[in-house]
Protein backbone atom coordinates (compact mmCIF):
# COMPACT_ATOMS: atom_id res chain seq x y z
CA UNK A 1 0.00 0.00 0.00
CA UNK A 2 3.05 2.62 1.06
CA UNK A 3 4.87 1.14 -2.19
CA UNK A 4 1.54 1.69 -3.90
CA UNK A 5 0.71 5.85 -2.98
CA UNK A 6 4.78 6.48 -3.03
CA UNK A 7 4.72 5.48 -6.54
CA UNK A 8 1.30 7.14 -7.52
CA UNK A 9 2.68 10.62 -6.34
CA UNK A 10 5.95 9.88 -8.61
CA UNK A 11 3.95 9.05 -11.37
CA UNK A 12 1.57 12.47 -11.14
CA UNK A 13 4.47 14.32 -10.33
CA UNK A 14 6.81 13.30 -13.15
CA UNK A 15 3.76 13.36 -15.67
CA UNK A 16 3.06 17.05 -14.31
CA UNK A 17 6.98 17.94 -15.10
CA UNK A 18 6.65 16.34 -18.27
CA UNK A 19 4.18 19.10 -19.22
CA UNK A 20 5.31 21.75 -17.34
CA UNK A 21 9.36 22.01 -17.93
CA UNK A 22 10.38 24.18 -19.93
CA UNK A 23 13.08 22.47 -21.96
CA UNK A 24 12.05 19.71 -23.90
CA UNK A 25 14.80 17.51 -22.80
CA UNK A 26 14.17 18.11 -19.01
CA UNK A 27 10.30 16.82 -20.26
CA UNK A 28 12.30 13.42 -21.77
CA UNK A 29 14.05 13.10 -18.03
CA UNK A 30 10.45 13.37 -16.57
CA UNK A 31 9.26 10.82 -18.83
CA UNK A 32 11.80 8.61 -18.04
CA UNK A 33 11.11 8.50 -14.55
CA UNK A 34 7.77 8.20 -15.34
CA UNK A 35 8.43 5.37 -16.92
CA UNK A 36 10.71 3.69 -14.51
CA UNK A 37 8.12 4.26 -11.82
CA UNK A 38 5.31 2.38 -14.24
CA UNK A 39 7.70 -0.49 -14.52
CA UNK A 40 7.85 -0.50 -10.70
CA UNK A 41 4.06 -0.46 -10.38
CA UNK A 42 3.76 -3.69 -12.85
CA UNK A 43 6.50 -5.43 -11.00
CA UNK A 44 4.02 -4.80 -7.63
CA UNK A 45 1.60 -6.59 -9.57
CA UNK A 46 3.52 -9.18 -10.42
CA UNK A 47 3.38 -8.47 -14.10
CA UNK A 48 7.61 -9.33 -14.95
CA UNK A 49 7.29 -9.39 -18.29
CA UNK A 50 5.59 -6.46 -18.96
CA UNK A 51 7.61 -4.27 -16.85
CA UNK A 52 10.50 -5.40 -18.31
CA UNK A 53 9.56 -4.72 -21.89
CA UNK A 54 7.83 -1.58 -20.93
CA UNK A 55 11.98 -0.46 -19.70
CA UNK A 56 12.79 -1.83 -22.75
CA UNK A 57 10.91 -0.17 -25.53
CA UNK A 58 9.61 2.23 -24.26
CA UNK A 59 12.05 3.85 -22.21
CA UNK A 60 15.21 1.95 -24.24
CA UNK A 61 13.84 2.88 -27.80
CA UNK A 62 11.00 5.18 -27.99
CA UNK A 63 11.89 7.95 -25.54
CA UNK A 64 15.91 7.77 -27.00
CA UNK A 65 14.35 8.58 -30.52
CA UNK A 66 12.31 11.72 -28.65
CA UNK A 67 16.11 12.90 -27.44
CA UNK A 68 17.46 11.95 -30.40
CA UNK A 69 15.12 14.40 -32.62
CA UNK A 70 15.47 16.85 -29.85
CA UNK A 71 18.80 17.20 -30.01
CA UNK A 72 18.66 17.29 -33.54
CA UNK A 73 15.82 19.90 -33.95
CA UNK A 74 17.57 22.58 -32.14
CA UNK A 75 20.20 22.32 -34.85
CA UNK A 76 17.74 22.94 -37.39
CA UNK A 77 18.64 20.00 -39.88
CA UNK A 78 16.67 20.19 -43.47
CA UNK A 79 13.84 16.99 -43.74
CA UNK A 80 15.89 13.96 -45.51
CA UNK A 81 15.22 13.16 -48.99
CA UNK A 82 14.34 9.49 -50.23
CA UNK A 83 16.76 8.11 -52.14
CA UNK A 84 16.09 6.39 -55.72
CA UNK A 85 13.43 3.88 -55.69
CA UNK A 86 14.93 0.45 -55.01
CA UNK A 87 11.80 -1.16 -53.84
CA UNK A 88 10.66 -2.98 -56.68
CA UNK A 89 13.63 -4.82 -56.94
CA UNK A 90 13.25 -5.89 -53.40
CA UNK A 91 9.47 -6.50 -54.11
CA UNK A 92 9.50 -10.18 -55.19
CA UNK A 93 11.86 -11.93 -53.00
CA UNK A 94 10.07 -9.89 -49.58
CA UNK A 95 6.97 -11.26 -50.63
CA UNK A 96 8.42 -14.45 -51.05
CA UNK A 97 9.48 -14.20 -47.21
CA UNK A 98 6.37 -12.83 -46.63
CA UNK A 99 4.23 -15.71 -47.83
CA UNK A 100 7.29 -18.18 -46.11
CA UNK A 101 6.38 -16.85 -42.78
CA UNK A 102 2.29 -16.51 -43.25
CA UNK A 103 2.85 -19.93 -44.14
CA UNK A 104 4.49 -21.47 -40.89
CA UNK A 105 2.64 -19.08 -39.05
CA UNK A 106 -0.41 -20.63 -40.35
CA UNK A 107 0.88 -23.99 -39.72
CA UNK A 108 1.85 -23.43 -36.03
CA UNK A 109 -1.67 -21.73 -35.44
CA UNK A 110 -3.34 -24.93 -37.62
CA UNK A 111 -1.42 -27.42 -35.47
CA UNK A 112 -2.57 -26.42 -32.65
CA UNK A 113 -0.66 -25.24 -29.34
CA UNK A 114 -0.38 -27.78 -26.60
CA UNK A 115 -3.48 -26.68 -24.81
CA UNK A 116 -2.18 -25.11 -21.34
CA UNK A 117 -4.82 -22.76 -20.45
CA UNK A 118 -3.91 -19.86 -17.81
CA UNK A 119 -6.52 -20.66 -14.90
CA UNK A 120 -8.64 -17.30 -14.03
CA UNK A 121 -7.93 -18.64 -10.60
CA UNK A 122 -4.01 -18.23 -10.84
CA UNK A 123 -4.33 -14.51 -11.48
CA UNK A 124 -4.04 -14.03 -7.80
CA UNK A 125 -0.07 -14.08 -7.22
CA UNK A 126 0.36 -17.62 -5.90
CA UNK A 127 4.21 -17.89 -5.98
CA UNK A 128 7.08 -15.81 -6.48
CA UNK A 129 6.66 -13.19 -9.27
CA UNK A 130 7.76 -14.47 -12.38
CA UNK A 131 8.00 -18.20 -11.03
CA UNK A 132 6.27 -20.25 -14.61
CA UNK A 133 2.68 -20.71 -14.30
CA UNK A 134 2.16 -17.60 -12.51
CA UNK A 135 0.18 -14.75 -13.89
CA UNK A 136 2.74 -11.92 -15.19
CA UNK A 137 5.48 -14.69 -16.19
CA UNK A 138 7.24 -14.92 -19.32
CA UNK A 139 5.79 -17.87 -20.92
CA UNK A 140 2.40 -17.54 -19.62
CA UNK A 141 2.51 -13.78 -21.20
CA UNK A 142 4.01 -14.62 -24.89
CA UNK A 143 1.00 -17.70 -24.94
CA UNK A 144 -1.43 -15.38 -24.42
CA UNK A 145 0.05 -13.52 -26.99
CA UNK A 146 0.23 -15.75 -29.70
CA UNK A 147 -2.66 -17.79 -28.60
CA UNK A 148 -6.32 -16.29 -27.56
CA UNK A 149 -4.54 -12.63 -28.72
CA UNK A 150 -2.85 -13.74 -31.93
CA UNK A 151 -4.87 -11.43 -34.09
CA UNK A 152 -5.12 -8.47 -32.41
CA UNK A 153 -1.37 -8.76 -31.94
CA UNK A 154 -1.04 -8.87 -35.67
CA UNK A 155 -3.12 -6.10 -36.63
CA UNK A 156 -1.70 -3.98 -34.42
CA UNK A 157 1.89 -5.04 -36.11
CA UNK A 158 0.49 -4.37 -39.64
CA UNK A 159 -1.22 -1.10 -38.29
CA UNK A 160 2.44 0.26 -36.94
CA UNK A 161 3.67 -0.76 -40.26
CA UNK A 162 1.12 1.33 -42.35
CA UNK A 163 2.51 4.11 -39.79
CA UNK A 164 6.20 3.51 -41.03
CA UNK A 165 5.44 3.42 -44.41
CA UNK A 166 3.23 6.70 -44.07
CA UNK A 167 5.63 8.37 -42.08
CA UNK A 168 8.63 8.01 -44.60
CA UNK A 169 6.12 8.91 -47.80
CA UNK A 170 5.01 12.38 -45.74
CA UNK A 171 8.62 12.89 -44.95
CA UNK A 172 10.22 12.49 -47.80
CA UNK A 173 10.90 13.56 -51.45
CA UNK A 174 10.17 10.81 -53.54
CA UNK A 175 12.49 9.97 -56.69
CA UNK A 176 11.01 8.11 -59.45
CA UNK A 177 11.93 4.33 -59.86
CA UNK A 178 15.11 4.36 -61.89
CA UNK A 179 16.17 1.00 -63.10
CA UNK A 180 19.73 0.74 -63.96
CA UNK A 181 22.60 1.35 -61.60
CA UNK A 182 23.96 3.53 -63.40
CA UNK A 183 21.19 5.98 -63.81
CA UNK A 184 20.33 5.22 -60.16
CA UNK A 185 23.71 6.84 -59.61
CA UNK A 186 23.32 9.78 -61.46
CA UNK A 187 19.83 10.07 -60.49
CA UNK A 188 21.56 10.33 -56.90
CA UNK A 189 24.39 12.75 -57.83
CA UNK A 190 21.53 15.27 -59.19
CA UNK A 191 19.43 14.79 -56.30
CA UNK A 192 22.52 15.40 -53.97
CA UNK A 193 23.74 18.85 -56.20
CA UNK A 194 20.01 20.24 -56.03
CA UNK A 195 20.09 19.77 -51.82
CA UNK A 196 23.24 21.61 -52.36
CA UNK A 197 21.85 24.59 -54.32
CA UNK A 198 19.01 24.87 -52.15
CA UNK A 199 21.12 25.01 -49.51
CA UNK A 200 22.99 28.09 -50.84
CA UNK A 201 19.61 29.83 -51.45
CA UNK A 202 18.65 29.80 -47.49
CA UNK B 1 18.05 -14.00 8.71
CA UNK B 2 16.44 -11.09 7.92
CA UNK B 3 16.12 -11.54 3.20
CA UNK B 4 16.14 -7.63 3.16
CA UNK B 5 19.65 -7.72 5.22
CA UNK B 6 21.04 -10.47 3.09
CA UNK B 7 20.38 -8.63 0.26
CA UNK B 8 22.06 -5.44 1.52
CA UNK B 9 25.73 -7.29 2.67
CA UNK B 10 25.27 -8.79 -0.86
CA UNK B 11 25.03 -5.42 -2.70
CA UNK B 12 27.90 -4.27 -0.49
CA UNK B 13 30.06 -6.71 -1.06
CA UNK B 14 29.55 -7.08 -4.96
CA UNK B 15 29.74 -3.76 -5.09
CA UNK B 16 33.42 -4.05 -3.71
CA UNK B 17 34.21 -6.88 -5.83
CA UNK B 18 33.00 -4.98 -8.71
CA UNK B 19 34.52 -1.50 -7.75
CA UNK B 20 37.75 -3.86 -7.32
CA UNK B 21 37.65 -5.56 -10.47
CA UNK B 22 36.62 -1.97 -12.09
CA UNK B 23 39.78 -1.04 -10.68
CA UNK B 24 42.60 -4.13 -11.90
CA UNK B 25 40.77 -4.02 -15.47
CA UNK B 26 41.64 -0.56 -16.08
CA UNK B 27 45.28 -1.53 -14.63
CA UNK B 28 45.62 -4.61 -16.78
CA UNK B 29 44.38 -2.86 -19.46
CA UNK B 30 47.11 -0.73 -19.87
CA UNK B 31 49.91 -3.54 -18.80
CA UNK B 32 48.59 -5.87 -21.77
CA UNK B 33 48.57 -2.68 -24.30
CA UNK B 34 51.74 -1.53 -22.99
CA UNK B 35 53.35 -5.16 -24.01
CA UNK B 36 51.32 -5.29 -27.42
CA UNK B 37 53.13 -1.71 -27.96
CA UNK B 38 56.92 -2.74 -26.57
CA UNK B 39 56.96 -0.45 -23.22
CA UNK B 40 56.54 -1.31 -19.91
CA UNK B 41 53.05 0.23 -19.13
CA UNK B 42 52.56 1.85 -15.32
CA UNK B 43 55.31 0.44 -13.17
CA UNK B 44 55.79 3.31 -10.90
CA UNK B 45 53.40 2.95 -8.31
CA UNK B 46 53.77 -0.21 -5.93
CA UNK B 47 55.59 -3.36 -7.04
CA UNK B 48 54.63 -3.83 -10.79
CA UNK B 49 52.75 -0.53 -10.88
CA UNK B 50 49.49 -2.13 -8.60
CA UNK B 51 48.87 0.41 -7.19
CA UNK B 52 48.65 2.61 -9.76
CA UNK B 53 44.60 2.23 -9.27
CA UNK B 54 44.59 4.16 -6.40
CA UNK B 55 46.93 6.43 -7.01
CA UNK B 56 44.40 7.53 -10.09
CA UNK B 57 41.43 7.77 -7.99
CA UNK B 58 42.78 10.33 -5.52
CA UNK B 59 44.08 12.09 -8.01
CA UNK B 60 40.75 12.10 -9.57
CA UNK B 61 38.89 12.76 -6.31
CA UNK B 62 41.27 15.65 -5.81
CA UNK B 63 40.22 17.62 -8.73
CA UNK B 64 37.89 20.50 -9.21
CA UNK B 65 34.55 19.59 -10.18
CA UNK B 66 33.66 22.22 -12.68
CA UNK B 67 30.32 23.01 -14.35
CA UNK B 68 30.21 25.16 -17.80
CA UNK B 69 28.34 28.21 -17.83
CA UNK B 70 26.04 27.02 -20.40
CA UNK B 71 25.73 23.89 -18.86
CA UNK B 72 21.93 22.49 -17.75
CA UNK B 73 23.06 22.22 -14.14
CA UNK B 74 20.47 19.65 -13.15
CA UNK B 75 20.89 17.42 -16.29
CA UNK B 76 24.65 17.95 -16.34
CA UNK B 77 24.92 16.59 -12.44
CA UNK B 78 22.54 13.76 -13.19
CA UNK B 79 23.55 12.36 -16.18
CA UNK B 80 26.72 10.57 -14.74
CA UNK B 81 24.68 8.57 -11.87
CA UNK B 82 22.54 7.67 -14.25
CA UNK B 83 25.56 6.26 -16.41
CA UNK B 84 27.08 4.63 -12.79
CA UNK B 85 23.54 3.35 -11.15
CA UNK B 86 22.41 1.45 -14.56
CA UNK B 87 25.62 -0.03 -14.75
CA UNK B 88 25.65 -1.44 -10.94
CA UNK B 89 22.34 -2.30 -11.32
CA UNK B 90 22.91 -5.06 -13.86
CA UNK B 91 24.77 -7.20 -11.13
CA UNK B 92 21.65 -7.64 -9.04
CA UNK B 93 20.64 -10.76 -11.42
CA UNK B 94 24.05 -12.00 -12.68
CA UNK B 95 25.00 -15.36 -11.30
CA UNK B 96 28.58 -16.22 -10.54
CA UNK B 97 28.09 -19.88 -10.19
CA UNK B 98 25.94 -22.91 -9.64
CA UNK B 99 22.69 -21.94 -7.50
CA UNK B 100 23.34 -24.02 -4.40
CA UNK B 101 20.10 -24.27 -1.41
CA UNK B 102 21.00 -21.64 0.71
CA UNK B 103 23.63 -20.02 -1.56
CA UNK B 104 21.84 -18.79 -4.63
CA UNK B 105 25.15 -16.97 -6.09
CA UNK B 106 23.24 -13.76 -6.70
CA UNK B 107 21.59 -11.21 -5.44
CA UNK B 108 18.35 -12.40 -7.00
CA UNK B 109 17.28 -14.98 -9.49
CA UNK B 110 14.91 -13.05 -11.68
CA UNK B 111 13.24 -15.25 -14.31
CA UNK B 112 13.04 -12.51 -16.88
CA UNK B 113 17.02 -12.26 -15.95
CA UNK B 114 18.63 -11.53 -19.50
CA UNK B 115 15.62 -9.17 -20.54
CA UNK B 116 16.10 -7.14 -17.10
CA UNK B 117 20.19 -6.94 -17.93
CA UNK B 118 18.57 -5.54 -21.75
CA UNK B 119 16.63 -3.08 -20.28
CA UNK B 120 19.11 -1.42 -17.70
CA UNK B 121 21.46 -1.15 -20.79
CA UNK B 122 19.57 0.41 -22.89
CA UNK B 123 18.93 3.09 -20.11
CA UNK B 124 22.35 3.43 -19.80
CA UNK B 125 22.57 5.54 -22.74
CA UNK B 126 20.58 8.40 -21.39
CA UNK B 127 23.78 8.84 -19.23
CA UNK B 128 25.96 9.88 -22.16
CA UNK B 129 23.07 11.58 -24.66
CA UNK B 130 22.44 13.52 -21.70
CA UNK B 131 25.89 13.94 -20.58
CA UNK B 132 26.86 15.53 -23.71
CA UNK B 133 23.81 17.98 -24.31
CA UNK B 134 23.78 19.11 -20.52
CA UNK B 135 27.00 20.45 -21.48
CA UNK B 136 26.25 22.92 -23.03
CA UNK B 137 29.11 22.92 -26.26
CA UNK B 138 29.44 21.39 -29.61
CA UNK B 139 31.71 18.35 -29.43
CA UNK B 140 30.25 16.91 -26.55
CA UNK B 141 27.16 17.29 -28.31
CA UNK B 142 28.35 15.96 -31.57
CA UNK B 143 29.51 12.91 -29.19
CA UNK B 144 26.46 12.51 -27.65
CA UNK B 145 24.41 12.37 -30.67
CA UNK B 146 26.61 9.45 -32.17
CA UNK B 147 26.06 7.68 -29.29
CA UNK B 148 22.51 7.67 -29.05
CA UNK B 149 22.86 6.79 -33.11
CA UNK B 150 24.84 4.21 -32.38
CA UNK B 151 23.70 2.70 -29.52
CA UNK B 152 20.38 2.18 -30.83
CA UNK B 153 21.54 0.96 -33.96
CA UNK B 154 23.68 -1.51 -32.32
CA UNK B 155 21.12 -2.52 -29.26
CA UNK B 156 18.49 -3.91 -31.85
CA UNK B 157 21.24 -6.35 -33.30
CA UNK B 158 22.53 -7.35 -29.98
CA UNK B 159 18.93 -8.31 -28.86
CA UNK B 160 18.31 -10.36 -31.76
CA UNK B 161 21.78 -12.20 -32.06
CA UNK B 162 20.86 -12.97 -27.88
CA UNK B 163 17.22 -14.30 -29.16
CA UNK B 164 18.89 -17.35 -30.51
CA UNK B 165 20.52 -18.43 -27.54
CA UNK B 166 17.07 -17.68 -25.91
CA UNK B 167 14.87 -20.18 -27.93
CA UNK B 168 17.95 -23.16 -27.76
CA UNK B 169 17.93 -22.59 -24.03
CA UNK B 170 14.01 -21.99 -23.91
CA UNK B 171 14.02 -19.82 -20.83
CA UNK B 172 15.08 -16.17 -19.94
CA UNK B 173 16.37 -17.20 -16.61
CA UNK B 174 20.38 -16.53 -17.09
CA UNK B 175 20.91 -19.56 -14.73
CA UNK B 176 18.29 -21.70 -16.09
CA UNK B 177 20.55 -20.95 -20.13
CA UNK B 178 23.62 -21.84 -18.27
CA UNK B 179 21.71 -25.36 -17.04
CA UNK B 180 20.62 -26.00 -20.82
CA UNK B 181 24.57 -25.65 -21.76
CA UNK B 182 25.64 -28.37 -19.41
CA UNK B 183 26.29 -30.63 -22.45
CA UNK B 184 26.85 -28.15 -25.15
CA UNK B 185 28.20 -24.72 -25.23
CA UNK B 186 25.54 -22.22 -27.03
CA UNK B 187 28.76 -20.97 -28.42
CA UNK B 188 29.06 -23.80 -31.27
CA UNK B 189 25.42 -24.06 -32.48
CA UNK B 190 24.92 -20.06 -32.13
CA UNK B 191 28.49 -19.61 -33.50
CA UNK B 192 26.76 -16.53 -35.89
CA UNK B 193 24.95 -14.89 -32.47
CA UNK B 194 27.99 -15.21 -30.86
CA UNK B 195 30.00 -13.17 -33.74
CA UNK B 196 27.30 -10.88 -33.97
CA UNK B 197 26.70 -10.56 -30.50
CA UNK B 198 30.81 -9.96 -29.93
CA UNK B 199 30.77 -7.15 -33.14
CA UNK B 200 27.82 -5.39 -30.86
CA UNK B 201 29.18 -5.66 -27.72
CA UNK B 202 32.51 -3.66 -28.32
CA UNK B 203 29.93 -0.91 -30.10
CA UNK B 204 27.31 -1.04 -27.42
CA UNK B 205 30.03 -0.06 -24.89
CA UNK B 206 31.84 2.62 -27.12
CA UNK B 207 34.91 0.80 -27.04
CA UNK B 208 37.82 0.74 -30.07
CA UNK B 209 36.95 0.24 -32.69
CA UNK B 210 34.42 1.68 -32.02
CA UNK B 211 34.71 4.30 -30.36
CA UNK B 212 33.36 7.45 -31.82
CA UNK B 213 31.62 8.71 -29.62
CA UNK B 214 35.36 10.23 -27.93
CA UNK B 215 36.98 10.05 -30.85
CA UNK B 216 39.76 12.10 -29.70
CA UNK B 217 41.14 13.30 -33.04
CA UNK B 218 37.74 14.99 -34.10
CA UNK B 219 35.68 15.51 -31.03
CA UNK B 220 37.89 16.79 -28.24
CA UNK B 221 37.15 14.45 -25.84
CA UNK B 222 33.70 13.35 -27.30
CA UNK B 223 30.55 13.51 -24.70
CA UNK B 224 32.51 13.91 -21.52
CA UNK B 225 34.71 17.03 -22.74
CA UNK B 226 33.18 19.59 -20.01
CA UNK B 227 33.18 17.04 -17.59
CA UNK B 228 36.37 16.84 -14.83
CA UNK B 229 37.36 15.27 -11.26
CA UNK B 230 35.01 12.69 -10.14
CA UNK B 231 32.30 13.15 -12.75
CA UNK B 232 34.67 12.26 -15.48
CA UNK B 233 35.21 9.50 -13.04
CA UNK B 234 31.49 8.14 -12.94
CA UNK B 235 31.57 8.04 -16.45
CA UNK B 236 34.88 6.14 -16.76
CA UNK B 237 33.75 3.48 -14.50
CA UNK B 238 30.41 2.73 -15.92
CA UNK B 239 32.62 2.36 -19.03
CA UNK B 240 34.13 -0.48 -17.64
CA UNK B 241 31.71 -1.82 -15.38
CA UNK B 242 29.79 -2.10 -18.76
CA UNK B 243 32.30 -3.97 -20.31
CA UNK B 244 32.19 -6.10 -17.55
CA UNK B 245 28.62 -7.03 -17.96
CA UNK B 246 28.75 -7.63 -21.83
CA UNK B 247 31.33 -9.50 -20.88
CA UNK B 248 29.81 -11.84 -18.03
CA UNK B 249 26.95 -11.98 -20.46
CA UNK B 250 28.68 -13.40 -23.07
CA UNK B 251 30.11 -15.74 -20.49
CA UNK B 252 26.76 -17.10 -19.53
CA UNK B 253 24.97 -17.10 -22.37
CA UNK B 254 27.55 -18.69 -25.01
CA UNK B 255 30.82 -19.87 -22.78
CA UNK B 256 28.50 -21.98 -20.62
CA UNK B 257 28.74 -19.47 -17.08
CA UNK B 258 30.16 -21.60 -14.37
CA UNK B 259 30.51 -24.90 -15.68
CA UNK B 260 34.37 -26.28 -16.15
CA UNK B 261 36.48 -27.15 -19.05
CA UNK B 262 37.51 -30.41 -19.78
CA UNK B 263 35.71 -31.97 -16.95
CA UNK B 264 37.94 -29.84 -14.30
CA UNK B 265 35.57 -29.45 -11.79
CA UNK B 266 38.11 -29.24 -8.84
CA UNK B 267 38.43 -26.01 -9.94
CA UNK B 268 35.24 -24.14 -8.29
CA UNK B 269 32.83 -22.69 -10.87
CA UNK B 270 33.31 -19.07 -9.80
CA UNK B 271 36.71 -19.05 -10.85
CA UNK B 272 35.66 -20.45 -14.41
CA UNK B 273 33.29 -17.96 -14.18
CA UNK B 274 36.21 -15.19 -13.38
CA UNK B 275 38.79 -16.71 -16.06
CA UNK B 276 36.06 -16.54 -18.38
CA UNK B 277 34.95 -13.22 -18.17
CA UNK B 278 38.76 -11.93 -17.97
CA UNK B 279 38.83 -13.69 -21.58
CA UNK B 280 36.39 -11.48 -23.11
CA UNK B 281 37.85 -8.47 -21.16
CA UNK B 282 41.36 -10.03 -22.72
CA UNK B 283 40.10 -9.20 -26.63
CA UNK B 284 38.73 -6.08 -25.66
CA UNK B 285 41.95 -4.63 -24.85
CA UNK B 286 43.56 -6.61 -27.96
CA UNK B 287 40.61 -5.09 -30.44
CA UNK B 288 41.74 -2.00 -29.19
CA UNK B 289 45.61 -2.13 -29.54
CA UNK B 290 44.74 -3.82 -32.76
CA UNK B 291 42.20 -1.92 -35.18
CA UNK B 292 41.65 1.66 -36.37
CA UNK B 293 38.83 3.31 -35.60
CA UNK B 294 36.35 2.88 -38.56
CA UNK B 295 34.51 5.93 -39.98
CA UNK B 296 30.73 6.81 -39.05
CA UNK B 297 28.96 6.15 -41.95
CA UNK B 298 30.70 2.59 -42.06
CA UNK B 299 29.90 2.10 -38.62
CA UNK B 300 25.95 2.91 -39.11
CA UNK B 301 26.08 1.10 -42.52
CA UNK B 302 27.93 -2.05 -41.02
CA UNK B 303 25.27 -1.87 -38.57
CA UNK B 304 22.17 -1.59 -40.24
CA UNK B 305 23.03 -3.75 -43.19
CA UNK B 306 25.36 -6.27 -42.37
CA UNK B 307 24.81 -7.29 -38.49
CA UNK B 308 20.99 -6.83 -38.20
CA UNK B 309 20.08 -9.09 -41.61
CA UNK B 310 22.96 -11.85 -40.10
CA UNK B 311 20.91 -11.62 -37.11
CA UNK B 312 17.46 -11.69 -38.43
CA UNK B 313 18.43 -14.65 -40.50
CA UNK B 314 19.89 -16.35 -37.67
CA UNK B 315 17.04 -15.54 -35.45
CA UNK B 316 14.75 -17.60 -38.07
CA UNK B 317 17.45 -20.11 -39.29
CA UNK B 318 17.40 -20.85 -35.33
CA UNK B 319 13.48 -20.12 -34.75
CA UNK B 320 13.02 -23.07 -38.12
CA UNK B 321 15.40 -25.94 -36.89
CA UNK B 322 14.28 -25.77 -33.13
CA UNK B 323 9.96 -25.80 -34.49
CA UNK B 324 10.60 -28.69 -36.56
CA UNK B 325 13.16 -30.60 -34.23
CA UNK B 326 12.48 -29.83 -30.64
Amino acid sequence: MILFWGLAIVLIGSAVWVVAAKKPVHSVVGLLLHFAALAILYLSLSAEFLAVVQIIVYSGAILVLFLFVIALLSSGVAPFSMGPNRMPKAAVPAAILALIALGLLVYGVSRGVPAHPVPIAAAAPAGPVGAPGVFGSVADFGRALFTTNLLPFEITAFILMVAVVGVVLLAGEAVPYVPSRKRARRAEREMREAALRGGERQ
Amino acid sequence: MNPWLIVLIKSAVLLLVVITSFAYAMLAERKVMGWMQMRPGPNRVGPWGLLQPAVDAVKLIMKEDLTPNTADPLIYRLAPFISLVTAFSVYAVIPFSEPAPGNLWAIGNVNAGILFVLALTSIGVYGISLGGWASGSKYPLLGSVRATAQMISYELSMSMSLIGVLILAGTTSLAGIVDAQHRLWFVIPQFVGFAVYLITAVAETNRAPFDLVEADAELVGGFNTEYSGLRFGLFFIAEYINMLTVSCIATLLFLGGWSPVAGLSIIPGVAWFVAKVALFMFVYVWLRSTFPRIRYDRLMAFGWKVLLPIAMLNLVVTAIVVAFTG
